[in-house]
């Protein structure tokens, strides 16, 4: 049941502001959500600066933060996800092979 | 209409340099204030380092919980270490309810978890987060104070170790920006101070603490490592924590500066009063009473205690050795009546056994329960047995830190002593006579088939005092002093052998520079 047809991705990606880390962040998921997860997957954004209550609620302190909501279980990445292969990884959509 | 005048003290009124003396936030701990001079630097953060167990957490806390309760100034508690429910089951054990102090908005636990199993990184990243997490605490509930403890978790927590120092130094710039003030907490890690250098960011204000076992008890120390701008004690302070929360106990500046009395003050039996001069010894003496077993060491300590209470002084006896209860009834057989005074609440009897404390938790115990009630007489009954928690130099470390503090406040102390047996009477195991004003023997004398006590004044400092050897009787009205016998050949008649002869009514008034001698 790991790569089912019918898993979606909900993401949300937190930032603060719009640094060159966070709009890297967004680029970056973008397109890797589009060559492999395309019509799976719904992003949200949140701005930190804008809705700074967010942080303490859903425990956050570096940013960009990408959190899996879905599929279970909830998964944090930390960074401009720019090394693709670690966020594949943390999204769990390649087939993860027992070498870690 | 007149300005309302908020300090007395003006520009150019002394030789005091211009400058701004260093804003403090007092911690309302009991005696960190002391030796801080007033308490943390205003407005900066301060690092509290140690080793596990020492201690940081619950200080931290306390700063946080008495500045809110004490000092209006709310605060925030971001843990990484502690989930908010363990904050709050622990705080409780000193008698602070967090979760109440939450819910009015006085205090602001966050618990941040970060570890890196549940992490994945991928490419650059910062810590603005973790800024706009606090900032926005700080914000919510006005938070005047803040606690990190301990940040250093963001070093196990992310890979990126230079980045995490660079945060950190502007996490420490940002802070001072808010204006709070902050304790920081850091992991003491072998010779470093805190394992990943936190020191390097905070240069305000260092306290380390500490926790060793000596002799099968732990003792907490603190010792203010550095504070820039402000003068502090840089000796390690014993301190506690118990129900009360954290006290820390100032060593270094009693000092000597204490007034001396020049009241005096009765012993409760009138036959050694007379030895004193008729008068008994000054009040705020600290008084030693030496002897070996069964010489009546605490009843003389009793006398001394039940004369304060007839003169409705409060007395403070901590006893070592026996229960409350067997003391009340040991003294009843000398027809000293303890219990209606321990009733009127004059007399308090705090027995504990030595070794159910560190030799400093003992210290801080007392200190705490003298600084409380405030008795004009203490009994340490018997101060020997502190030995038994630390070694000799420690306990006159201990004893003489006791005596100033109660010398401070004008409080008699009379502290008795057991010695061994045979030879060396003149002998204190303790070696802590040193520290005393007045000094007693008591001793057995044995002779034709009796054993009789006696007693004499070793020291008495400021007092012309008897140096003959009394007896010493117990009779069942209390302590009585008989006047030793002497016969032609210059021995000493005692017990049945100067009943037998006529007792000579001599006078009881000091002659000085004659010593009783006993053979």
């Amino acid at each position: 049941m790991k790569n089912g047809a019918r898993r979606t991705w909900r993401l949300r990606l937190y930032v603060a502001g719009q640094t060159p880390k966070s709009i890297a962040a967004l680029a970056n998921l973008k397109r890797l959500c589009d060559s492999h997860l395309a019509g799976r997957y719904s992003i949200e954004v949140v701005d930190l600066l804008d809705k700074p209550h967010l942080a303490r609620r859903d425990d956050i302190v570096v940013v960009p933060t990408l959190v899996r909501k879905l599929p279970p279980p909830i998964r944090k990445i930390i960074g401009d996800l720019s090394n693709v292969e670690r966020v594949l990884i943390g999204l769990d959509v390649l087939p993860r092979d027992d070498e870690e | 209409m007149t300005a309302p005048v908020r300090r007395r003290k003006r520009p150019g009124n002394g030789s005091r340099p211009a400058t701004r003396p260093l804003a403090k936030a007092p911690t309302g701990i009991p005696g960190l204030d002391e030796i801080t001079n007033g308490g943390l630097p205003r407005g900066r953060p301060t690092l509290v380092c140690g080793g596990a167990g020492c201690g940081k957490t619950l200080l931290a806390m306390e700063f946080l919980v008495r500045g809110t309760l004490e000092y209006d100034e709310p605060g925030v508690f971001m843990s990484f270490e502690e989930t908010a429910d363990d904050l709050v089951e622990n705080a409780q054990s000193l008698g602070f309810d967090l979760r109440r102090l939450s819910a009015r908005r006085r205090l602001l636990l966050d618990y941040v978890q970060l570890e890196r199993d549940k992490l994945t990184e991928s490419g650059e990243y910062d810590l603005e987060g973790l800024f706009i997490r606090l900032g926005h605490a700080i914000e919510t509930i006005h938070a005047k104070r803040v606690v990190l403890d301990t940040i250093e978790v963001l070093f196990s927590g992310l890979s990126d170790r230079l980045l995490v120092r660079a945060e950190l130094a502007r996490l420490f710039r940002w802070l001072k920006t808010k204006r709070v003030t902050a304790i920081v907490t850091g992991e003491r890690d072998g010779e470093h101070l805190t394992r990943h250098g936190l020191e390097e960011y905070v240069s305000d204000c260092v306290i380390l603490l500490d926790q060793r076992v000596m002799e099968q008890s732990a003792t907490r120390r603190l010792r203010i490592l550095k504070y820039r701008g402000s003068a502090h004690g840089g000796n390690e302070m014993p301190f506690l924590i118990d129900d009360h929360g954290v006290s820390v106990l100032p060593i270094t500046s009693l000092g000597l500066a204490h007034q001396a009395s020049s009241a005096h003050l009765s012993t409760g039996v009138a036959g050694l009063d007379a030895m004193f001069g008729r008068k008994g010894f000054f009040r705020g003496n600290s008084v030693l009473v030496s002897g070996t077993a069964g010489t009546g060491k605490s009843s003389l300590a009793a006398q001394l205690a039940e004369a304060a209470c007839r003169r409705g002084e409060r007395c403070l006896y901590f006893a070592f050795e026996e229960s409350a209860s067997q003391i009340t009834r040991n003294m009843r057989s000398i027809g000293i009546d303890l219990e209606p005074w321990a009733r009127r609440d004059l007399l308090r009897v705090h027995a504990q056994r030595p070794t159910a404390l560190g030799l400093e938790a003992h210290l801080v115990t007392m200190h705490r329960l003298i600084d409380d009630w405030k008795p004009r007489v203490v009994v340490v009954d018997p101060v020997t047995n502190m030995i038994a928690v630390g070694t000799e130099i420690e306990v006159k470390a201990m004893l003489a830190r006791l005596i100033d503090f109660m010398k401070l406040r004008q409080i008699t102390g009379l502290f008795t002593s057991l010695t061994e047996g045979g030879g060396a009477a003149e002998r204190t195991d303790l070696g802590v006579s040193s520290l005393m004003d007045v000094w007693m023997l008591l001793g057995n004398l044995e002779a034709n088939g009796e054993r009789n006590r006696t007693i004499q004044i070793v020291k008495a400092r400021g007092m012309a005092h008897s140096n003959q050897v009394r007896e010493f009787v117990m009779t069942n009205r209390g302590v009585k002093l008989l006047d030793v016998s002497r016969r032609a050949d210059g021995s000493v008649a005692i017990g049945s052998a100067r009943d037998a002869r006529q007792p000579q009514a001599r006078a009881a008034d000091p002659k000085p520079r004659r010593r009783g001698v006993v053979k």
